[in-house]
């Protein structure tokens, strides 16, 4: 995430971080989860599951652990886990 | 882990969830599962132990829900979800009742037990998955479609006027109201833990889509029936009931309108009915 | 703890005598709905519920009442409903429901005249068939008629029993007549009086199977809370419960549904015998005909003829191996019954080549002991 000013406190934040879990084979490629995760960390992948679906797959490692593609997937195919905290 | 394939790790809500009955029926882009999960996140998070709840659904799709929880579950006949319940509530008031069901099976065809339960104060939560048709059935007009939308038995559109269902609710004397579409899950969530809390007739309804029956004849996708409900509602709590119609031209008005305290039928009918409990504490205290 | 049985002898009306029998059963809720001739068994078991601890609601229709019972069953409890035809009428798609989720309940028909809005207050016993088959789908179903006061104390007890044993409602057909009808009804005491419970499971609650029948083709029941996660729906189930769409599911769903009636018959089949041994012609009635048909007989006999009576307690499931045996020996059977020939067509099935008479009437009023002896004077002619 860009920030055209950068606050001072920026290092001393502890910034939740979530790992992204997915049950392709759940998936049936509604696609709510992409469309509407705010970091924007899904995207649809090129492969087919089972049913014939894409399932999602993750694009950028920075999910807040947030939970909302967890509440939103109407197939239980989808949660985040609080990430350890990185190394870096 | 990028390009994070299939997880071994197990969904956090699958101790609620019947698993050996997933992947349920409903379709890709129906909202109903996601109206579901934000149900079974509220249960959850009540702590409350899971034999202390009950589910009851009708019939039709949301009324499949019974059928995927993970505690005792009743899937029942088209329309009495609630008088079904009622018999639960009244004869175990200790247990949490939900009932799980869709906007036909709980305001047409058991409209009147909607409106006597709300009236009575039942102490029972009603989730109402509004998808504005029946899809089951595959999409006929029904009580909640909106003035002049397509459907199967309207091909030319609908010329009645639809409930407004918070306003019904409120009417007939729900002590809780609220109105939310299945993205706004975290507030979804809340209201139901909400309603888990508290005491009284609880009505909640949820907009979902249905894409295949009802956004198929209304060029509506699943997608752009979520944009509607990110971009076309307002939320706002305490709205008068009379001012909640489902117009997403002029902006549907979501939040909590009602949220009172009354006594419960069970808790009158136990105070009225059998005095002799009461003056057994008093004897105690005084 | 003191009981709540009123023991003793009371002179009350059939009506009331219902509400005490289930009372006496161990009812614990009761759903209504008004209905005239059968209110009086609201009203009087909404006194005495909350005295017993139990529950008592008046829902907003006949099909809330009976969805009600039961909710209220599988929290564990005994319940029941009482009705007359319109209301009957309104009851049967849960009737299936209660039949396939195997929900034990009583429900009560204290029946008036039809079709329709018919003769409010006036008797008739013209729901005989909607009982059997009143509901839509194949199912068996157990239905008992009382005749007296008496009996509506007293079956109403063996209905509960009955129902909590097979997993099943029960019937009590009784009429306008028997329920308006005040007459000497004995109490026992609560002790002497036989309840029965269904039996509830044991044993590992993950494994359970719901309805996985037992050795009288009956499955434990729990009640919501047990911990057994049950699902419970109308859907064809296996024995999980769980919905599976297949016919292979359905055949075994309804051999389990059928097979715990039909397997169990001498059970269930409660039928009163009176001056059968000798009999050329067999009077089959039920309910309060029965008490015409009791008083004909003992004409008949005075004027020589010789006529017994069969009279079922249980109508259904139909005593079909009684007929078939009595069609062997006798001249004719008579059924008397206020109906233009339900049961009397039960009866035709099992008679074989023995000839078949109707003493039925359209309802309003009971028959004359007369009707019989006439028609019986013309059959032995």
């Amino acid at each position: 995430m860009k920030y055209w000013r950068v606050p001072l406190d920026t290092g001393e934040i502890q910034v939740t971080r979530g790992r992204v879990h997915i049950i392709e084979e759940r998936c049936k490629g509604c696609g709510y989860c992409i469309e509407y995760c705010p970091r924007e960390v899904l995207q649809f992948s090129r492969k087919f599951n089972k049913k014939g679906y894409h399932p999602p797959e993750v694009k950028e490692e920075e999910c807040l652990n947030c939970h909302y593609c967890e509440l939103l997937c109407p197939e239980f195919a989808i949660f985040s886990i609080a990430a350890e905290k990185a190394e870096s | 882990m990028k390009n994070s394939s299939t997880t071994a790790t197990p969904h956090p809500l699958e101790d609620l969830v019947r698993m050996d009955r997933i992947p349920h029926i409903w379709c890709s882009g129906c909202g109903t599962g996601s109206v579901f999960t934000s149900c079974l996140t509220a249960i959850k998070q009540s702590g409350i132990p899971y034999n202390q709840f009950a589910m009851v659904s009708g019939i039709g799709c949301s009324g499949r829900g019974a059928g995927y929880i993970n505690i005792d579950s009743f899937h029942t006949t088209h329309g009495r979800a609630i008088p079904f319940a009622t018999g639960i509530k009244m004869a175990r008031p200790d247990l949490k009742v939900i009932v799980f069901s869709g906007d036909g099976d709980l305001c047409a065809i058991g409209g009147n037990h909607l409106i006597h339960a709300a009236r009575r104060n039942m102490d029972i939560i009603v989730i109402c998955v509004n998808n504005l048709t029946y899809g089951m059935t595959g999409g006929q007009v029904a009580a909640t479609t909106p003035f002049k939308a397509k459907s199967s038995t309207t091909t030319l559109g609908n010329p009645d006027t639809p409930f407004n269902l918070p306003l019904l609710a409120y009417a007939a004397g729900a002590t809780y109201v609220a109105r939310w579409t299945m993205l706004h899950a975290r507030d979804l969530t809340d209201a139901v833990q909400t309603a888990i809390a508290r005491k009284g007739f609880s009505f909640i309804e949820v907009l979902s889509p249905c894409p295949v029956n009802f956004g198929r004849r209304n060029r509506e996708k699943s997608l752009d029936t979520l944009r509607k409900y990110h971009e076309n509602t307002i939320v706002k709590n305490g709205a008068h009931p009379s001012e909640l119609d489902v117009d997403f031209n002029k902006g549907v008005i979501l939040g909590t309108f009602v949220n009172v305290d009354r006594p419960t039928c069970d808790e009158v009918y136990r105070k009225m009915y059998w005095p002799a409990e009461e003056p057994k504490e008093q004897r105690k205290t005084g | 703890m003191k009981s709540h049985v009123l023991t003793g002898e009371h002179f009350i009306n059939g009506d009331e005598a219902c509400a005490e029998g289930a009372i006496a059963a161990g009812c614990k809720f009761f759903g209504g709905y008004p209905i005239t001739p059968a209110t009086e068994v609201a009203e009087q078991i909404s006194i005495r519920l909350p005295q017993v601890g139990g529950t008592f609601i008046q829902m907003e229709d006949e099909i809330a009442a009976m969805t009600s019972i039961l909710g209220a069953a599988w929290t564990g409890v005994k319940s029941m409903t009482a009705t007359s035809g319109p209301g009957f009428s309104l009851m049967m798609e849960t009737v299936g429901l209660a039949v396939v989720t195997e929900t034990p309940c009583v429900v009560v028909n204290v029946q008036r005249a039809g079709p329709s809005t018919g003769l409010p207050t006036q008797g008739a016993q013209a729901d005989m068939m909607q009982a059997r088959w009143g509901s839509h789908g194949d199912y068996e179903i157990i239905a008992l008629a009382p005749s007296s006061p008496q009996e509506m104390f007293d079956l109403t007890i063996t209905a509960f029993n009955l129902s909590e044993t097979y997993r099943t409602p029960v019937f009590i057909m009784s009429d306008e007549i028997v329920g308006h009808m005040s007459e000497k009804v004995i109490i026992p005491e609560a002790r002497k009086i036989k309840t029965v419970s269904r039996p509830r499971p044991t044993g590992r609650k993950d494994r359970f199977l719901p309805y996985k029948p037992g050795p009288n083709g009956v499955a434990p029941m729990p009640a919501i809370g047990d911990g057994y996660n049950v699902h419970v729906t109308g859907l064809t189930h296996d024995e999980k419960g769980y919905p599976v769409m297949s016919v292979e599911t359905q055949k075994e769903m309804m051999a389990r549904l059928l097979g715990k009636i039909r397997n169990n018959l001498d059970d269930i089949i409660l039928t009163e015998e009176h001056r059968l041994e000798d009999a050329d012609i067999v009077v089959v009635s039920y309910g309060v005909s029965a008490r015409t048909a009791y008083t004909a007989v003992e004409e008949a006999r005075q004027m020589g003829i010789k006529m017994g009576l069969l009279r079922l307690i249980t109508v259904w499931p139909f005593p079909e191996e009684k007929i078939r045996s009595l069609a062997k020996r006798v001249k004719g059977f008579i059924t008397v019954e206020i109906n233009m020939g339900q049961i009397c067509r039960e009866v035709q099935r099992f008679a074989g080549l023995t000839p078949t008479y109707l003493a039925g009437h359209p309802g309003g009023a009971i028959i004359p002991p007369e009707d019989v002896l006439k028609i019986a004077k013309e059959a032995l002619a």
